[in-house]
């Protein structure tokens, strides 16, 4: 008795849920203003899954279980990343304008952005810059790793401190540096700021970089070099190995596995740094001849480009298409990355 | 003897140089900060003048320059403040939830094809950088906000949402990383006392998540906090919900070389982050190698 009860409450809330759902869908559908029909559709959905959960079922109700907790996090998943996924390739070859589109126009965007030697240079800065991090931040930060490690006294202070930069939101830090460069570093470079020409910019996005991200990286060297069992250690020390000897040829291939991820999270990283660029420089550096023309937007990389290209400029098909070559630049260089490194590792 | 004593004055002053480099180094990585809260002190005039000494400097022009800023409408800092911090805390809460019951489901059903799929696509979508999927983001965002009729856009649900949305791939990862450690004989147990499935779930598994946590809500909130490019699109430079982050973008835009109240806008923005490492020090660095590591 009691079960027919329950059945018939959670079926009749089931009901109530569709129901809602219904009538808010049809408003919707039906071009109604009326500002019920928003929280009725939220409101709906949360009553049609406590009928389901409410529902009777010894068979089924793992399974509705399974489903209700599998569902917000894949909804929201699918609405931010998926649907705008499939939707930004598609629109890369039409004429959209960030509203709605009218025609296809195939490789049109593709072709419009080759052809645009700014794009190209930002292309071509973008690899020099990740090339450098990948190179600078794991040399600095191995480096640190190194001397932290080596019975350094109040170590912890120090791991803390060079951590610090990578607390702090990159638009903040690059104002803060700006201020550096230009109202205190200039007395160093003759007073005129590293920000002013192009190829002393870009070394500043460098260093304001390594600056930002040794110090993370750092730590995670600093666990692969802790993990490296004692006696091995030893081991090398009994036979007569230098530290130098013990450091090529006991630590590093020791902890090849750390030499991977660090290598990846650096690469992927200053591939897609956006923050910092826009507020030190906002792209801005002159380039006198570059392809046969002028360029001012000399330290623009390519996450601002596309950043630019759709937001400042309007072009919302063209930066649409950029960010989609973007998508698979950073997919192909990143596969063979890890393949490279995965081939080392065994070889060590 | 000799020996000895030449290999303990040797490492002396290993550990002495190891110190003056640890410290130039440290003084390096300070130097930035160490000048934003020199030159809140003081005013533009003394920091044109000279941004590296004391001159000038007084509390009363600390005062100054923070009433300034804070009572400034276009940077409205404990409105933007305010929003940061809801923004976050509420993101961090439903990824915890969400993401522990996403990831419990998957890996406990991972020899099923659907759910070994819906793993998949978690992991390849955590290389898709945020720059492919913006624009058309904010148009899918006006066009939901506009058919159900909650706006999407330059609100905090909205924006939560989003959140949920991006962050729940590296979630679910980590979360499902760590459950598939957890025996299953824990959950059989439970089952045959009775428990349902959510019960087992709530009172024996996420108790156990504590730790993997702590972890993910680091290096969600790290992330959040900080994050400029979403929060700026959605709600728009000159909208009325604004972060921390797109309040300081907006605020310098509109003071160009007013060094004393972008320097004392800085101080503001990064002080609450400053304080929460110095409370959770050890949790906040752990958790960004796990996460490091793991990823």
């Amino acid at each position: 008795m009691e079960s027919v009860g329950k059945k018939v409450l959670s079926i009749g809330i089931l009901l109530a849920g569709i129901a809602m759902l219904i009538a808010a869908l049809a408003m919707d559908f039906t071009g109604s203003e009326s500002t019920a029909r928003g929280p009725l559709l939220v409101i709906g959905i949360i009553v049609f899954f406590v009928g389901l959960y409410l529902f009777p079922t010894l068979k089924h109700h793992r399974k509705i279980v399974y489903f209700i907790f599998l569902f917000p996090l894949l909804f929201t998943f699918v609405v931010t990343v998926i649907i705008p996924l499939v939707l930004g390739i598609c629109y890369s070859f039409t004429d959209w304008t960030g509203i709605k589109f009218t025609q296809v126009v195939g490789f049109q965007n593709y072709i419009a952005m080759f052809k645009d030697p700014s794009f190209i240079w930002s292309i071509l800065i973008t690899f020099i810059f990740v090339a450098l991090n990948m190179v600078l931040v794991n040399l600095v930060a191995f480096l640190l790793a190194l001397l932290c490690t080596s019975g350094l006294k109040g170590g912890g202070f120090f791991r803390a401190s060079y951590f610090l930069p990578n607390l702090i939101g990159g638009i903040v830090l690059g104002y803060i540096w700006q201020f550096v460069f230009n109202n205190v570093l200039n007395s160093l470079t003759g007073n005129v700021s590293m920000l002013v020409k192009t190829h002393t910019a870009l070394f500043a996005i460098v260093i304001v970089y390594i600056w930002q991200y040794a110090g993370y990286i750092m730590l995670i060297y600093i666990t692969g070099l802790t993990q490296i069992p004692g006696d091995v250690l030893e081991a090398a020390k009994i036979d007569g190995a230098t530290p130098i000897q013990t450091l090529f040829q006991v630590k590093i291939p020791m902890i090849a596995s750390t030499f991977t991820i660090c290598t990846f999270l650096t690469l992927t990283s200053a591939f897609k740094q956006f923050d910092v660029n826009m507020a030190l420089t906002n792209g801005t550096g002159s380039v006198p001849d570059f392809m046969g023309s002028y360029l001012t937007n000399g330290t623009q990389m390519l996450a601002l480009n596309i950043y630019n290209t759709a937001i400042s400029k309007n072009s919302y098909a063209l930066g649409q298409a950029k960010a989609v070559l973007f998508f698979i630049i950073l997919a192909v260089v990143s596969l063979i990355q890890v393949r490279i490194s995965n081939r080392k590792e065994v070889e060590l | 003897m000799g020996e000895g004593r030449q290999v303990g004055k040797e490492a002396k002053v290993r550990a002495v140089l190891c110190t003056v480099i640890g410290i130039g180094v440290a003084a390096y990585v300070l130097f930035p900060f160490y000048l934003v809260v020199l030159n809140a002190f003081k005013a533009q005039s003394s920091i044109v003048e000279n941004p590296i000494s004391f001159a000038g400097t007084s509390f009363k022009q600390l005062i100054t320059n923070l009433n300034a800023v804070i009572t400034n409408s276009n940077f409205n800092f404990w409105y933007a403040f305010g929003t940061s911090a809801v923004i976050t805390v509420i993101s961090l809460v439903l990824l915890a939830l969400f993401g522990a019951m996403a990831a419990w489901v998957i890996s406990r059903n991972n020899r099923k094809k659907w759910s070994a799929a819906i793993y998949m696509v978690f992991i390849a979508s955590m290389i898709i950088p945020f720059q492919v999927v913006m624009l058309p983001l904010i148009s899918t965002f006006r066009d939901v906000g506009k058919f159900i009729g909650i706006s999407m856009l330059q609100s905090i649900p909205g924006i939560v949402f989003a959140y949920c949305g991006f962050g729940g791939a590296m979630t679910v990862f980590i979360l499902a990383g760590f459950i598939k450690g957890v025996p299953y004989d824990l959950e059989e147990a439970a089952s045959i006392d009775g428990c349902s499935p959510e019960g087992t779930f709530f009172r024996v598994i996420f108790p156990l998540l504590t730790p993997v946590i702590t972890t993910v809500t680091i290096l969600n909130g790290m992330w959040i906090w900080n994050d400029y490019l979403l929060p700026s699109l959605m709600l728009g430079q000159n909208g009325k919900v604004k972060t921390l982050p797109v309040a300081v973008q907006a605020f310098v835009g509109s003071y160009v070389k007013q060094w004393d109240l972008i320097l004392t806008a800085a101080l503001l923005a990064i002080l609450p982050m400053i304080i929460i490492f110095l409370i959770a020090q050890k949790q906040i660095m752990s958790g960004m190698i796990e996460g490091a590591v793991k990823g």
